[in-house]
């Protein structure tokens, strides 16, 4: 009565099928980046065209003769009919070129060259911070649900994300600046090295590293670490509930069950067989949190100075300099796009059942 | 010789908020290196016995026995780390449904070499040739590529074949096996029942089947024990299962289809209130 299965019973696909699933994978992953790239440049040339600022008197001013008004119209292309005008718009953003800033009289792809590292490095050692914390307090928080440390791991979620960031912002100077002295002034790096240290890369953490200059280093980290660990701290907050609610899915599987009758250690049963599977979907919670630190803090970085792409828009918004706020629009709108496919692309390696379809 | 295991008036109840929720009430049985099945309806506390002899039952349940032993092992004042020295080891657990049952992203040998690694000091290449050698036992062929697969690129018998061979490798002396073949296609469960059967005859290992089908209990088992609201209400040899005395038994006897009869109505199982007490 004992039969061998037969092979068709694998579900199992040969090397030639799953190889046209990855290339299909990709050609998919091609058109969404497309599309989504040129939604966003529609959407940006929209906006760039309905708001009340005209961009020839932005640069001119008011004063100038309409002879040299015309002139510059014509010059600026705006006298062409829209669809023209969207096809250059679109030829100039493709090559990177945003036109210049008229707040800062540079182009404004120099700008964001100057502002976005800023950024990058802020969001991305509050990002490392928020989920090196957060996803050990979720996992401790799911394990032993509705005792103290569930409680207090809750408290500090909630504190994070209810309690203004700027008011974190501006007590945590006040104690660790003003009254410990713990860390420096607001700003990216002291006044002193600002011409003895020539970044290459503008993470300025990185560049001090790979130049050796130790100084420069423990000045650069004195700045960044109390920016960084307030928003290492709001997104904490978020990334540990949402750790604590998908162990807890994960630990009332069965396959939790069959890993306790097999004799494993509590230990490796949490943080190897759970937490594996709750790492599937907490990849996307942590990359939109860093998608969201990326487009710049505003706040945290007007309070502590940080020359970022957050506060650059911003004051680019203020002064109704259209150039520098529709580049940085674009510029984080694809960042935007490249996270979501890198957390795609990760979700897919982490989670066997959605390779290769 | 002394039984592998023996269960004296075992209790294992849930506190609630509504009160004191008991889901197994005195159970006792022994078992040598023999097939017990155990039978009842939903919520008779035939699994919970099980999960209680593996020691699985969540920690806010309360478990009280007078005797529960296992080899020689008090299974009620062993530590926590002995008890988990034996499951996998020597008493081990097969689960309902592999789909739910096996760790959907790791591959089915790692999973299988897990439990063998875990008591065994054996190296990886070792450890890997013996999982192959356990999957083919379990009549899975190409089971070198089967090792590489991940449970949801299996089928639900090849993937219960993989459960069986995870729980099985450490070769342990006891095996519950939890409605093993509830959740498979008609078709797939004899193969699979022909697997256990033959590996629990070589190996010499005692069985408990905790199933609700009764034929296929009574076809496959040595002794039957129907359980009815957390009691056993009737120990019987199988084979004389056709001569049961007691009324529920009897009544999950007549509900049983019979092929040539025309038996309408179909009998509705009769549960008196006085054989819960």
């Amino acid at each position: 009565m004992t039969l061998p299965e037969t092979s068709q019973m694998v579900a199992g696909r040969s090397k030639g099928a799953r190889a046209r699933g990855r290339a299909a994978v990709v050609a998919r992953f091609l058109v969404v980046i497309v599309t989504t790239y040129l939604g966003l440049l529609a959407v940006t040339f929209f906006i760039g065209r309905v708001i009340p600022i005209d961009p020839v008197l932005a640069v001119l001013g008011d004063r100038a003769p309409a002879h040299v008004v015309e002139r510059v119209r014509e010059e600026m292309g705006l006298n062409l009919p829209l669809y023209q005008q969207f096809f250059r718009y679109l030829g100039d953003a493709l090559q990177g070129n945003f036109g210049t800033s008229v707040l800062t009289t540079n182009p404004v792809m120099t700008d964001i060259r100057r502002v976005l590292p800023a950024t990058v490095e802020l969001a991305t050692l509050g990002t490392l911070i928020g989920s090196l914390i957060g996803v050990p307090l979720g996992v401790l928080a799911a394990v032993k649900r509705g005792s103290l440390i569930d409680q207090a791991v809750r408290i500090i979620g909630l504190i994070g994300y209810s309690v203004p960031i700027f008011w974190l912002a501006l007590l945590s100077l006040l104690l660790f600046y003003a009254q410990l002295r713990w860390v420096a002034f607001p700003g990216r790096i002291d006044v002193v090295y600002e011409y003895t240290f020539t970044p290459k890369t503008g993470l300025f953490l990185l560049d001090s590293l790979w130049q050796r200059q130790w100084d420069v280093f423990r000045d650069v980290f004195r700045h960044i670490i109390l920016p960084a660990s307030l928003l290492g701290y709001v997104s904490l907050a978020y990334i540990s509930r949402m750790t604590r609610n998908f162990m807890l899915n994960e630990l009332s599987q069965e396959y939790i069950v069959a890993a306790r009758a097999k004799g494993l250690s509590e230990t490796r049963i949490i943080w190897f067989h759970a937490l594996r599977n709750a790492a599937v979907p907490l990849v996307t919670v942590i990359a939109l949190s860093y998608a969201s630190l990326l487009e710049g803090s505003v706040l945290t970085e007007t309070v502590f100075a940080w020359p970022g792409i957050g506060l650059y828009i911003t004051n680019s918004l203020q002064n109704a300099d259209m150039n520098a706020v529709l580049g940085g629009t674009i510029v984080i709108g694809s960042i935007f796009i490249a996270i979501n496919i890198l957390s795609d692309i990760l979700y897919r390696t982490l989670d066997p059942r959605t390779r290769a379809r | 010789m002394s039984p592998l295991l023996t269960v004296e008036d075992l209790r294992v109840s849930f506190p609630t908020r509504t009160g004191l929720v008991e889901a197994v009430r005195g159970v006792t049985f022994s078992l040598g290196r023999e097939r017990l099945g155990i039978v009842g309806e939903s919520g008779s506390g035939k699994s919970q016995t099980g999960r209680a002899i593996m020691g699985l039952t969540p920690p806010h349940a309360r478990i009280t026995a007078k005797t529960l032993n296992f080899d020689g092992i008090d299974l009620l004042k062993a530590s926590p780390r002995q008890r988990r020295d034996l499951r996998g080891n020597r008493v081990a657990m097969i689960l309902q449904d592999p789909k739910y049952s096996l760790n959907p992203v790791m591959t089915i040998g790692r999973q299988i070499v897990e439990t063998l690694r875990t008591h065994r000091k054996i190296g990886s290449s070792e450890a890997k040739e013996r999982a192959i050698a356990m999957l083919e036992a379990v009549q899975i062929r190409d089971a070198a590529r089967v090792f590489d697969l991940h449970p949801h690129e299996v089928s639900g018998g090849m993937g219960q074949r993989a459960m069986i061979a995870m729980m099985l490798i450490a070769e342990p002396e006891l095996l519950i096996a939890d409605e093993p073949t509830s959740a498979l296609d008609v078709t797939v469960q004899l193969d699979v029942l022909a697997i256990l059967d033959k590996l629990v005859s070589e190996r010499g290992m005692g069985l408990i089947f905790v199933s609700h089908d009764l034929r296929l209990v009574s076809s496959f088992c040595d002794r039957v024990i129907v359980m009815y609201a957390g009691r056993i209400v009737e120990e019987i040899a199988a084979a004389d299962l056709r001569n049961a005395r007691h009324p529920y038994t009897q009544g999950l006897l007549s509900c049983m289809p019979d092929i040539g009869n025309d038996r309408h109505p179909l009998p509705v199982l009769d549960r008196k209130p006085e054989w819960a007490l």
